[in-house]
């Protein structure tokens, strides 16, 4: 943009932006890489979890009026038992094909699911009001940040972090990683593991399903609102190293602050960015930034 | 010899063809037996809302309207997803017109469809009335003898909001344009009115088609301190700019002008969001007691009201089936002459009339949406702040680029 100049303050504004779109790349690419990770499943239904959630919160509150913060949780929780279901009905009996067939699957699955719900809702989208706690904007001094932005900032932080903590650092998350590395000698051990991978998915689809609820107030909630995320995300975890989840949450945040910052110097840019980097990175490092080469 | 009497042969073979397709003319004016139109739109994807299921529904009760024929000869709707791939368009009506014996194409929503649709139909001789879509190329340097451009156009809208808002002191313009042909052409439209009108043009930020977040771009457009940002951008993109422009307190000091939005997107975004802006438009439900009635039938169907494309579709089937009637065939040359000749009026508006350029020039309205506290019931929607006239509406036929009317062939 030439008839603007740019100043230090623009900039620190596109920043902080930036990092606030980084925060949902960052939650919907960590719930990829925990499914991917631990099942083996490229999942593309991820994006229509994530509209689901939006729509749960809306349906919530339009119909039951049931508030933000309790769409919060029980968005998620209802997103996840659909999760699980499909992983029992669908997804179990892939395992040991190839990648390639997880991920028709769930492309067909999304299709359902967005499909019926453009028949029932239609594709211009329903509204959701921001939540009076976080309404109103905080004067930064270089811009003014509406309150709900950063708390989507600390909300996904928050969660990345806990996901990070409980598959690393506890007994749940020994076991989970024991069930990837060797499934049968898992169980042998007297550990269920097909209920670990049920338990999973249904956690990978919670995710989707949060961050849908943490978007319904910022972008219009629409039957496609997944669907125009998904391939970026995809890139996300591409670029982080599939099944990474440091490199998921690092390169989400990190590409959020890219694509900021070239919506500020070349705009017209922005949306191809990520599959530049994507490009980029491939040729250098085939699995990633920070995946382990198998 | 030989060669007389293959000429002679040959003569009569010939005049016996001419006879026999004479003979079939005068019995058949209408060819296969039946008027068949088209209905092309975007079932599933973005425009759905504002054409797909309820552009089927308005031409459904355009042909229940004329009894499900003209003078006996039955009228079969035909319809078929586009996907908003010109391609598709492309392909899908040349099947239609070669093995379906289609006869007229309607809606054809988005710009690069309409375009692709008029270049199959002109070569094939049938007729296509665009109520979707919004571009000026199809009468100008598009333009063909069978391409009739009904509803809307981007200089209609730039025209109506542009001027509208310069006069109401909104002289300086920061633009978010929708990155292709259409965005470009509307914000080179608008651009155009507001010089003219005595304001000024501070800058523009083009995104990416489908772009989730607007709020790195309305911050660029905060930074330009212009009065109005006028977005030239449509469907979730225009819904999506709406509702961050309010969320980061941009409505507070500067107003933005939507340059094309349907009634769907003030329904779904809401009152309190977008009152006070001005949008305009061919058509809108509540008008008048036609307009309302028929609203009403195609409510009962649809669950929802109609947009300004819906009751065009109708108005195009309406006005087509017309002048077959008149003329007594489908033959799109004849067909096309009678309604360059014959002003059209049905509910969607009076005296409407085709010009050389295919343009189908009729009032536009020019609406400011209401307040919470003003609206009485759902899709209570606008103000009519102005109507347009005619004369005024559309793009003067002195300025078209049409070849077909200024001579300069392609």
């Amino acid at each position: 943009m030439n008839e603007v100049s740019i100043t230090l303050d623009s900039l620190l504004g596109q920043l902080l932006l930036g990092l606030v779109n980084g925060s949902f790349y960052a939650i919907l690419s960590l719930g990829l890489a925990v499914i991917f990770g631990l099942l083996n499943i490229v999942n593309f239904a991820h994006g229509a979890l994530y509209m689901m959630g939006a729509y749960f919160g809306w349906m919530a509150l339009t119909y039951f009026g049931i508030g933000y913060w309790w769409s919060l949780l029980l968005a998620p929780s209802l997103v996840a038992v659909f999760g699980m279901v499909i992983e029992r009905s669908l997804l179990q009996w892939l395992y040991k094909l190839d990648h390639l067939y997880g991920l028709l699957l769930t492309f067909g699955v999304s299709l359902i699911i967005e499909g019926s719900y453009r028949y029932f809702f239609g594709v211009s989208g329903q509204p959701y009001p921001v939540p009076e706690l976080l309404s109103g904007s905080t004067d930064l001094g270089f811009m003014s940040l509406p309150n709900y932005r950063g708390w989507v900032v600390i909300a996904s932080l928050a969660v990345c972090l806990g996901t990070w903590f409980v598959i690393e650092r506890t007994r749940l998350g020994a076991y989970l990683r024991a069930a990837t590395e060797n499934p049968q000698l898992t169980q042998a051990f007297g550990i269920n593991v097909p209920l670990l991978v049920m338990l999973t998915y249904g956690f990978g689809a919670a995710l989707a399903a949060f961050a849908g609820v943490l978007a319904a107030p910022v972008i219009q909630i629409t039957p496609l609102m997944g669907n125009n995320l998904i391939v970026i995300v995809f890139a996300v975890v591409v670029i982080g190293g599939m099944g990474s989840i440091l490199g998921a949450v690092a390169t989400g945040l990190a590409l959020g602050v890219i694509e900021g910052l070239t919506k500020v110097f070349y705009p017209e840019a922005s949306s191809t960015v990520v599959f530049v980097i994507m490009a980029l990175v491939l040729l250098v490092r085939p699995a990633g930034l920070f995946g382990r080469e198998k | 010899m030989k060669k007389i009497l293959s000429l002679i042969l040959g003569v009569t073979m010939a005049a016996l063809v001419a006879a026999c397709s004479k003979s079939d003319e005068a019995e058949e004016k209408v060819t296969d037996g039946a008027i068949r139109i088209g209905v092309l739109t975007d079932m599933s994807g973005l425009y759905s809302d504002i054409g797909g299921q309820g552009s089927i529904v308005a031409a459904e009760l355009a042909v229940e309207d004329l009894g499900g024929e003209v003078d006996g000869i039955p009228i079969e709707l035909l319809s078929v997803d586009h996907q908003n791939k010109a391609d598709i368009a492309a392909q899908k009506v040349r099947e239609w017109i070669d093995r379906n014996g289609v006869d007229m194409v309607t809606d054809a929503l988005n710009s690069a469809v309409a375009l692709a649709t008029s270049k199959v139909v002109a070569e094939k001789k049938k007729i296509v009335m665009v109520t979707g879509a919004a571009t000026t190329r199809l009468t100008n340097e598009d333009c063909t003898a069978y391409t009739i451009h009904h509803s809307y156009d981007t200089f209609a809208l730039a025209n109506g909001t542009g001027t509208a808002v310069v006069k109401q002191g909104g002289d300086t313009w920061f633009f978010l344009t929708s990155d292709y042909a259409f965005g470009h052409s509307l914000e080179t439209d608008t651009a155009n009115i507001v010089k003219k009108a005595g304001g000024t043009v501070l800058g523009a930020v083009r995104h990416p088609l489908s772009t989730s977040d607007f709020s790195s771009f309305l911050l660029q457009a905060q930074n330009s301190k212009a009065k109005i940002i006028g977005l030239a951008n449509a469907g979730g993109d225009t819904i999506n700019s709406i509702k961050a422009a309010n969320e980061f307190g941009l409505t507070k000091t500067q107003n933005l002008a939507g340059l094309l939005v349907f009634i769907t997107d003030i329904h779904s975004l809401g009152l309190p969001v977008t009152q006070g802006m001005y949008v305009t438009t061919g058509w809108y439900w509540d008008l008048n007691d036609e307009t309302r009635a028929w609203s009403k039938r195609f409510f009962e169907r649809m669950g929802k009201m109609p947009t300004m494309i819906h009751a065009g579709v109708y108005s195009a089937v309406m006005m087509y089936a017309g002048a077959v009637k008149a003329t007594g065939t489908d033959n799109a040359d004849v067909v096309m002459e009678w309604m360059r000749n014959n002003p059209h009026s049905d509910m969607f508006g009076k005296n409407m009339t085709l010009r050389k350029d295919g343009r189908l020039v009729h009032d536009m309205y020019l609406m400011q949406v209401k307040r919470p506290s003003e609206s009485n019931a759902a899709w209570d929607y606008y103000n009519v702040r102005q109507t347009i006239p005619t004369a005024e509406a559309f793009q003067p036929l002195s300025e078209t680029r049409c070849p077909l009317i200024t001579g300069s062939g392609n």
